[in-house]
């Protein structure tokens, strides 16, 4: 009797352990807010827009891209930024069908959820052992980053605002390192390796040949030919890359 | 465009596609192909990105500072270095370079 007492003590029930592990996810994910903020600012969006992106689409990868191909090529480039924005955006389309049976309820509730939906809080919730956990570790990720990646793009923004010329802090190397950050995880297996190679030998090779914007969504059509052939696929493996939660 | 409808209409189709994903029905999600088409797209958009950011100006391939700091970055992230604390080292190691050339 005494073990078992203790035993109920010091293991946290699958409730407990999906908010430890949404906060912990959501401490680290939201620091790299600031630099979201810092870099759109950079790339020529005002603070408010920097915040609205950040309120409105709350999506890290898609929010980077946007300002990636804005910060090259301007308000000309606006469609490719944002069909790169969209294309990157396609993978939480995934995640959703992947958490509506986790969500149930009603369109509001869903609606909401869909809001939060990104790797972040799919990756958590279908690390949890119990449905009720599953539940629970994908709102509160959702929420807590969904407040923190909001304060700490403010921040950000405020601190780019103040630095100016960006080009003297190396800002703009920084954004190369950032999409490097987000792509990192993904490369556990030799598919997506080759995919990436790929994609940025596509991209390189086409930037001086066609307008800004269009190599980086050239370079997409890899993804596509590979997955589509499956080329350099394993059949020990069902997903191709590690961190994917879809 | 301006930048105001970028911002807005790149917003209005992400929200799109995220809310899509509780209209379709489940069984898609299930099918490897659009699965594994789908993560690739990530990778190589964001490598695709990484390449312009680090190698091209406006249209011309150009190596400058931003190269070095990218290796650095790889280098840190193989260390598992936290990710802000990557930024800013690469932001400083092209800022430096700069300084000194």
């Amino acid at each position: 009797m005494r073990e078992r007492k203790n035993t109920a003590r010091d293991v946290p029930s699958p409730r407990t352990a999906a908010v430890r592990a949404s906060l912990s996810v959501a401490f680290a994910v939201s620091a790299y807010g600031v630099s979201f903020g810092a870099l759109s600012v950079a790339a020529g969006l005002d603070i408010w827009q920097t915040c609205v992106l950040s309120l409105l689409m709350f999506s890290g990868g898609s929010q980077f891209a946007l300002i990636g191909v804005i910060a090259s090529g301007g308000t000309s480039a606006g469609a490719a930024a944002i069909t790169s924005a969209a294309l990157l955006g396609v993978r939480n389309t995934l995640y959703g069908i992947r958490m509506a049976p986790v969500i149930g309820g009603s369109p509001l509730r869903r609606a909401l959820a869909a809001h939060i939906t990104i790797d972040e809080s799919t990756a958590v919730a279908t690390a949890q052992p119990t449905r009720d956990a599953q539940r629970t570790g994908f709102w509160w990720t959702g929420i807590a980053i969904y407040i923190g990646w909001n304060l700490t793009t403010l921040v950000g923004a405020f601190v780019g605002d103040l630095l100016g010329d960006v080009r003297q802090y190396g800002l703009d190397a920084a954004a190369g390192a950032a999409f490097l950050g987000l792509l990192w995880p993904r490369l556990r297996a030799l598919q997506p390796v080759v995919v990436a190679i790929g994609a940025a030998i596509v991209a390189t090779v086409l930037s001086p040949a066609l307008p800004v914007g269009l190599p980086v969504l050239a370079a997409a059509l890899v993804a596509v030919v590979v997955g589509f052939t499956n080329w350099f696929g394993t059949g020990r493996r069902s997903r191709p890359t590690g961190e994917d939660a879809s | 465009m301006t930048l105001w409808q970028i911002v807005l209409v790149s917003s209005i189709v992400i929200l799109a596609l995220k809310l899509a994903g509780y209209l379709v029905p489940p069984a898609f999600a299930e099918r490897p192909k659009p699965a594994r088409i789908s993560s690739l797209l990530t990778v190589a958009l964001l490598s695709a990105l990484i390449a312009v950011q680090t190698v091209v100006s406006g249209t011309a391939i150009v190596l400058d500072a931003r190269v070095p700091a990218l290796i650095l970055a790889a280098g840190l992230f193989a260390l598992r270095v936290p990710f802000v604390i990557v930024i800013v080292a690469s932001a400083a190691t092209a800022a430096l370079i700069r300084l000194w050339t």
